[in-house]
């Protein structure tokens, strides 16, 4: 295991700019994670730690070693793709072979590894079976297996649960972190799901039209987002457009005054980020109408609005006696936050 | 209610199943009858052929053995098919790799220019090759019409379209992510191409090989312009003993071909399940 640096790295094709100017360092055991919208250069990036794509500017640090121009074979790294990749004429257990005649291991020691390897990831019956009588699960595991058994410096993950149920999507989140921390594998993992990104990983990379946009633990991406961007992307968020009026009070473009965190004092346009489970509601007599109520169960969802100030509430579903339970769309209400949960982000 | 329905629709369903059963078994027969009838007509006893047949016999057969010319162009035509599959097949193979891989300017008139031999009738290309063979002999001063070098050239022609063909669709169904797999676990490209890349073609390449065999062996048209003495293929002999007799010689030979092609495929299967490739 090694740390992995990634310094300045840039990827252009022609004009077009995939990667604008990347920098994260992942220390030595830590799982970090890429997220953000479709074409926002994150595989790209994955690709570029691989070796398949050749940067166009900025380095790539593997432990000690500057690999920016070192072919993929000779890189060290074990990649599990979106398609798994596996080879289809090969056996489940001649695929996670492959790496090991590749490093020029011996017979013995490598049966006694692959022996190793599908047991970690409970697959030691299917040895003999091809890909192609695997389920999706199965095949996602021989995938994990094969990359794993070489003991690689670096472990990329390529969207490797995209291709899984939502129940099984799960279960394989927990297994690869609990995996990950066993080995101490130093991790990259590319997503697109926040979920998935919040629940694996160490640190999150969020990244937009080739730029990071924050980086950060998870609980700092979703408390305290650096810009309008991150807070949007990252979990749900009302996103208010203004300028903050004085400590701790912020008016809205359509003029409402609304409560923000007196800490915060960025200058001209800016956005007031409130998260939906952090407002209080109650009954009122004037103010905010209700559009809809949404009853998802555990919670509810309200969306409410004045003069063109809408917002967005999840409570937890009060109980049939609770006078809340009899709001209708329409009546009024009157939203409440904590000055501290307001918290005012640049534009971008 | 639901019995009604039934009742109503199960009559036009059988219709509809008798008229499909009808135009299946229809195919068959075109596609099986001719192959069939040679078969038949190679025991018919009589030299003209007439039905029903006075007799069976195997004296064509004898017949066939008999006369050195088949014998002669079978091995001919062996020699010929397997010479040219064998060059034919790896120039294609390369073929479809530069067209699947590369992002060489002028593509699909490159693909459509190797597909051409399929579309040019034989005989038209037979000609075609036989006055650029005179014309490059009378350039270089060595004689090339009649050569094996001449004819098995022209044969890597007919060999080409198919494997083309056959090995870009093989190429097209591969995951080139398997071949970044195989480079991210440690093998060099050299390898990946003959551990990764070249095995998950097989089905594609046996069936191009097949196919390119079938059409060589076959060949009569460009044979015919372009062979030398001593060197008479199987149907070109057939074709000449023609011209002079008209007796089920032919079907008897043409019946050892169908059984030498049939026990091909039956070999071929046993390796790559062809319904799978073709």
């Amino acid at each position: 295991m090694s740390n992995l640096l990634l310094n300045n790295l840039a990827k252009h094709y022609n004009k077009a700019v995939a990667v604008a100017d990347v920098s994260i360092e992942i220390a030595e055991g830590e799982m970090v994670a890429l997220l953000g919208p479709s074409g926002c250069g994150k595989t790209t990036t994955l690709r570029m730690v691989a070796g398949f794509i050749k940067p166009t500017a900025g380095q790539i640090i593997i432990g000690d070693q500057d690999v920016t121009q070192v072919p993929p074979y000779a890189r060290d790294t074990g990649m599990v793709f979106q398609s798994y990749a596996l080879f289809p004429h090969m056996s489940v257990a001649q695929n996670v072979s492959f790496g090991l005649e590749m490093r020029g291991i011996t017979r013995a020691d490598r049966d006694r590894r692959i022996t190793e390897a599908l047991a970690m990831v409970r697959l030691s019956q299917l040895a003999d079976r091809l890909p192609q009588q695997l389920s999706g699960g199965q095949q996602q595991r021989v995938a994990l297996a094969r990359a794993l058994v070489i003991n690689p410096s670096v472990f990329l993950l390529d969207e490797p649960l995209s291709n899984l149920d939502a129940k099984l999507r799960g279960e394989v989140q927990l297994e690869i972190r609990a995996l990950q921390q066993r080995l101490g594998l130093t991790t990259l993992i590319v997503t697109h799901d926040q979920e998935e990104a919040l629940t694996m990983a160490d640190r999150l990379v969020v990244m937009e039209a080739g730029r990071v946009r924050q980086i950060g633990t998870p609980r700092e991406l979703y408390e305290e987002p650096a810009n309008a961007f991150v807070a949007s992307f990252v979990g749900r968020c009302n996103l208010i457009q203004g300028r903050i009026e004085s400590a701790g009070l912020f008016r809205s473009a359509s003029g409402a005054l609304l409560a923000c965190d007196p800490a915060s004092t960025i200058a001209g346009d800016t956005m007031l980020a409130i998260r939906p489970e952090r407002i209080e509601l109650t009954g009122a007599e004037a103010g905010y109408r209700l559009r809809t109520i949404t009853y998802l169960g555990a919670n509810t969802e309200y969306h409410f609005e004045r003069e063109g100030t809408a917002l967005v509430a999840v409570l937890p579903t009060p109980l049939p006696s609770d006078p809340m339970s009899r709001l209708r769309p329409n009546d009024f209400v009157a939203p409440n936050w904590v000055p501290a949960a307001g918290r005012v982000v640049p534009l971008n | 209610m639901t019995a009604q329905i039934q009742a109503s629709t199960r009559p036009r369903l059988n219709l509809a199943r008798c008229a499909f059963l009808a135009v299946v078994a229809l195919v068959y027969l075109l596609i099986l009858a001719p192959v069939i009838s040679v078969m038949v007509i190679s025991v018919f006893n009589a030299e003209i052929v007439s039905f029903p047949p006075d007799g069976l016999t195997l004296r064509w057969f004898v017949n066939a053995w008999e006369k050195r010319e088949f014998a002669r162009g079978f091995v001919a035509s062996l020699q010929l098919a397997l010479l040219a599959t064998a060059i034919g097949v790896p120039i294609g193979t390369m073929a479809a790799f530069a067209l699947d891989r590369s992002a060489m300017r002028g593509k699909g008139l490159i693909a459509n220019l190797l597909l051409g031999p399929l579309v040019v009738p034989g005989i038209i290309i037979g000609t075609a090759l036989y006055m650029f063979y005179v014309q490059v002999e009378n350039t270089i001063d060595q004689d090339v019409v009649g050569t094996t070098f001449g004819l098995v050239a022209s044969h890597i022609l007919l060999t080409i379209p198919w494997t083309v063909r056959l090995v870009s669709a093989g190429l097209a169904g591969v995951d080139s992510r398997i071949e970044e797999a195989a480079a991210n676990l440690g093998a060099r490209p050299l390898t990946v191409f003959f551990r990764v890349t070249l095995p998950t073609l097989r089905p594609a390449i046996v069936a191009a090989t097949m196919f390119s065999f079938i059409q060589s062996f076959e060949n009569l048209e460009l044979s015919l312009l372009l062979v030398g003495p001593g060197q008479t293929t199987l149907p070109v002999a057939m074709l000449n003993y023609l011209q002079f007799r008209i007796d089920p010689t032919l079907a008897a030979v043409g019946t050892i071909q169908i059984v030498v092609i049939a026990i091909l495929m039956l070999i071929t299967d046993r390796f790559v399940k062809l319904s799978r490739v073709v």
